[in-house]
């Protein structure tokens, strides 16, 4: 096609069709330069532009129009022009406001990572390992919520959401009707249900899977295990639900499946979304047909127990005592 | 006497009538712009007029009109914005309750300028009495003929309705607004598309302020020549200042543009002064949003310059020494007036009010208020000062709508002029609660604030 666009992402040129996303754009070259994205979710309509982590500079607007952007840009929301320059992890600017937007998402976080069934795979965790601080700034008592069960399969903890109101568009648009969303405004809104009305039809489970922190977490799942030590694999199995097509991964710990979920791509988002049957109800290995060990990004903590990306450090192979201590290890890379 | 074109007859008894106001001469504007001018000469005498939108951004009305995209077969809308919630802004209300015919008259004219059938009219909830007004107001100019099928014989149909808000803040941000009144949650849209383009129900739409709306009556009337001759520069015709605090005399006020700030301060004609003899502290000059200013600052530019009330003399100088004109909300503190209470107020409201949309605003407005009450109530830090100023930067620019902005600039000018007041409450907490900082050197004249400005 001819009429692609250029565009320019700290220094990589990508030709990309017009009506592409900064984000879109930057997922396609990929690597570091791809700025993080909390409420952005590319399989739903209209998500994006709120959690300010995915800003951007845009240093030149356009090939016809070169001035820049005078406000750093939501990534996600902003479409690319031909010849468009953008600066992500090349600008301090970019960088320092970031850093800001993560400081502020954690001010009323409760940062309750050892006791979340979300760490290791939680958007935030990552987002605050890689661009926050090292103390909090914020001396007040933080903003709190009782937690609550929306259905039987699934566990609200308000404290923890970001309001990146992907649920309320998995609602909205996977499943055939919404009972839950926003309620209050401010920093006491929250995620709730119709009068305490039960989330329940064959596809709310997938919004455990779009929330990015541990706000909607899997009661099946709850407190089972820690998501390190479990090994994903990819399943499936032929769903009767005329929508799913029971493409999952397994969660194991040994024998068990301790739970299901929609399968990932490198982006944390879900391939295709599968129903409450395959998910909460099948987890006898027997269920699935087993097809291959998941690939994980090895930058993930749940790929530091997962055979496929285990690179002995260099100074094990230089110290013998080291090698002898490693034995297994080693033998598993070699085996890999 | 300064010339009057909105409030002429307010003081005429029965001027909310529609009887009273035809008498006055309501209602040629809509005559005239009918029967004798089409859609496009309306837009271009509005172009003429050089009329800036009197909400607060004061973006030129003319050239918001010219943007809507005319597809064919799509219905297009103006949406009326009477949703003012700004603290220190109430001069839409004050139109409204006394001469609603004047809005509707402009709705009319407006609507056959961009084309539109339907047009509404968004009320603030807590506005229920004008609410009231402007429906019999409607009622009546339906009975006369100006609204329905039809419109004086001339072929154009127009349908005006009211429409209750929920009394949010954040409905007065235009996308926010169409959200509203299509029946959802009221959270800014995020742009583009603008409204121009795809607003209510997705067709191209024009969002007004209440009063840009009305001044479209004097201008069809006099021509938009005409218009253009009052004011000063970019800032033409006149502008309805809503003046609160410690003056003699508060109220809502139309002053031709370009009117020393000075004047409207201390002339009879306006505010009167300072009340109970003091002298004036700081102003706000165009509603909560809007930077404050000390006094010195208020009345002369940097340079030594007479401030004046137009959209180019109070942003003179930028955020460093300058203001915005806003939507007119005019406060006025005087000596014994707290400016670290007035921030925390500020903050206050735009904590509560913030949708909880995007982050920054969400939760960075309650940690700005959390720390300014804490300075207010004698507990704060030096070290707090600094925080402020580091978390209303994260906030400023980083958001969907203006709010965090509007949220940020109070703050950030409170520190950048009042910073030894905050320093004052941290230094003495205890006597800082029961006495003020103070006049110190807010007022001393212009040429010492300039000497000042170097060595920072």
């Amino acid at each position: 096609m001819s009429d692609l666009v250029k565009v320019t992402i700290d220094g990589i040129t990508v030709e990309v069709a017009p009506g592409t996303s900064i984000l879109n754009a930057a997922r396609q070259i990929g690597g570091d330069i791809v700025p993080p994205a909390m409420c952005y979710y590319s399989k739903l309509e209209g998500s994006g532009g709120k959690c300010r982590t995915c800003i951007v500079k845009v240093s030149k607007g356009s090939e016809k129009d070169p001035r820049p952007m005078p406000k750093l840009v939501a990534s996600c929301r902003t479409t690319v022009m031909d010849g468009m320059e953008v600066q992500n992890i090349t600008s301090p600017e970019v960088l320092e406001a970031r850093s800001g937007v993560v400081e502020i998402l954690l001010i009323n976080h409760p940062l309750d990572c050892p006791v979340c069934d979300q760490a290791g795979e939680c958007d935030l965790q990552n987002l605050g390992y890689e661009h926050g601080l090292q103390k909090t700034r914020y001396e007040f008592e933080r903003r709190t919520f009782e937690r609550v069960d929306i259905g039987d399969k699934i566990q609200l903890h308000m404290n923890r959401c970001i309001l990146c109101y992907r649920c309320v568009f998995t609602a909205d648009q996977i499943t055939n009707k919404r009972v839950h969303g926003i309620l209050n405004r401010g920093d006491h809104s929250e995620i709730s249900t119709y009068i305490q009305t039960a989330v329940d039809n064959d596809f709310s489970g997938n919004v455990i899977d779009v929330c990015p922190v541990g706000a909607l977490t899997d009661k099946t799942f709850r407190f089972k295990n820690r998501v390190w030590f479990t090994k994903p694999v990819d399943a499936h199995r032929n769903c009767n639900h005329e929508k799913c097509n029971g493409k999952v991964t397994l969660w194991y710990k040994g024998e068990d499946v301790l739970r299901v979920t929609a399968r990932k791509d490198q982006f944390g988002e879900v391939e295709e979304f599968i129903c409450n049957t395959c998910r909460f109800d099948k987890k006898q290995t027997s269920d699935w047909v087993i097809e291959q060990p998941t690939p994980i990004s090895d930058t993930s903590v749940v790929a530091s127990n997962h055979y496929e990306t285990f690179k002995p450090l260099p100074v094990i192979k230089e110290d013998l005592a080291l090698q002898q201590a490693n034995k297994i290890e080693l033998e598993k890379s070699i085996k890999f | 006497m300064a010339r009057k074109l909105l409030l002429e007859h307010i003081n005429v008894p029965g001027i909310n009538t529609l009887e009273v106001y035809r008498q006055k001469g309501g209602y040629r504007a809509v005559e005239k712009a009918l029967k004798t001018l089409t859609p496009d000469e309306v837009v271009e005498e509005v172009k003429k007029s050089g009329l800036r939108g009197r909400g607060g951004a004061g973006f030129p009305t003319g050239m918001k009109w010219s943007f809507l995209a005319k597809p064919e077969g799509v219905a297009r809308y103006l949406v009326c914005n009477a949703d003012e919630s700004e603290p220190g802004t109430f001069k839409d209300r004050y139109l409204m309750t006394h001469i609603p015919h004047a809005l509707i008259e402009g709705m009319i004219v407006a609507s056959f300028a961009l084309g539109a059938k339907t047009s509404y009219i968004y009320v603030r909830g807590e506005m229920m009495p004008q609410i009231r007004i402007l429906e019999k107001a409607i009622a009546e100019a339906k009975a006369a003929g100006f609204l329905g099928k039809n419109i004086l014989g001339t072929g154009y149909d127009l349908e005006l309705y009211v429409q209750p808000g929920g009394g949010a803040y954040i409905c007065g941000e235009e996308t926010a607004l169409l959200e509203s009144l299509e029946g959802k949650r009221g959270n800014p849209r995020i742009k583009p598309p603008f409204p121009a383009i795809a607003g209510l129900y997705g067709c191209p739409t024009v969002v007004n302020n209440v009063e840009s709306i009305a001044a479209v009556v004097p201008i069809i009337n006099d021509g938009g020549d005409e218009y253009a001759k009052i004011g000063i520069g970019r800032s033409t015709g006149t502008k309805l200042i809503s003046a609160s605090g410690n003056l003699v005399k508060p109220g809502v006020y139309e002053i031709e543009l370009g009117l020393p700030v000075e004047e409207f301060i201390y002339s009879d004609e306006y505010c009167g002064g300072i009340a109970n003899g003091k002298r004036l502290k700081a102003t706000v000059a165009g509603g909560s949003s809007v930077p404050i200013l000390p006094a010195n600052l208020t009345l002369k530019l940097a340079n030594g310059d007479p401030r004046l009330m137009s959209y180019e003399s109070l942003s003179e100088g930028g955020f460093a020494t300058g203001t915005m004109l806003g939507s007119g909300g005019f406060i006025a503190y005087d000596e014994d007036q707290c400016i670290v209470r007035n921030t925390w107020n500020f903050s206050r409201f735009y904590h509560h009010e913030s949708c909880g949309q995007c982050s920054p605003c969400r939760e960075g407005t309650g940690w700005l208020e959390k720390i300014l009450h804490r300075l207010e109530h004698g507990q704060g830090k030096m070290s707090d000062i600094d925080l402020l100023w580091d978390v209303q930067r994260k906030i400023e620019g980083n958001t969907i709508c203006p709010l965090g902005d509007a949220a940020s600039w109070p703050v950030a000018s409170a520190i950048r002029h009042f910073r030894e007041e905050f320093e004052w409450h941290v230094k003495e907490p205890i006597k800082s609660q029961t006495s003020n900082y103070g006049l110190a050197n807010y007022a001393v004249p212009i040429e010492k604030e300039e000497v000042k400005q170097e060595n920072l």
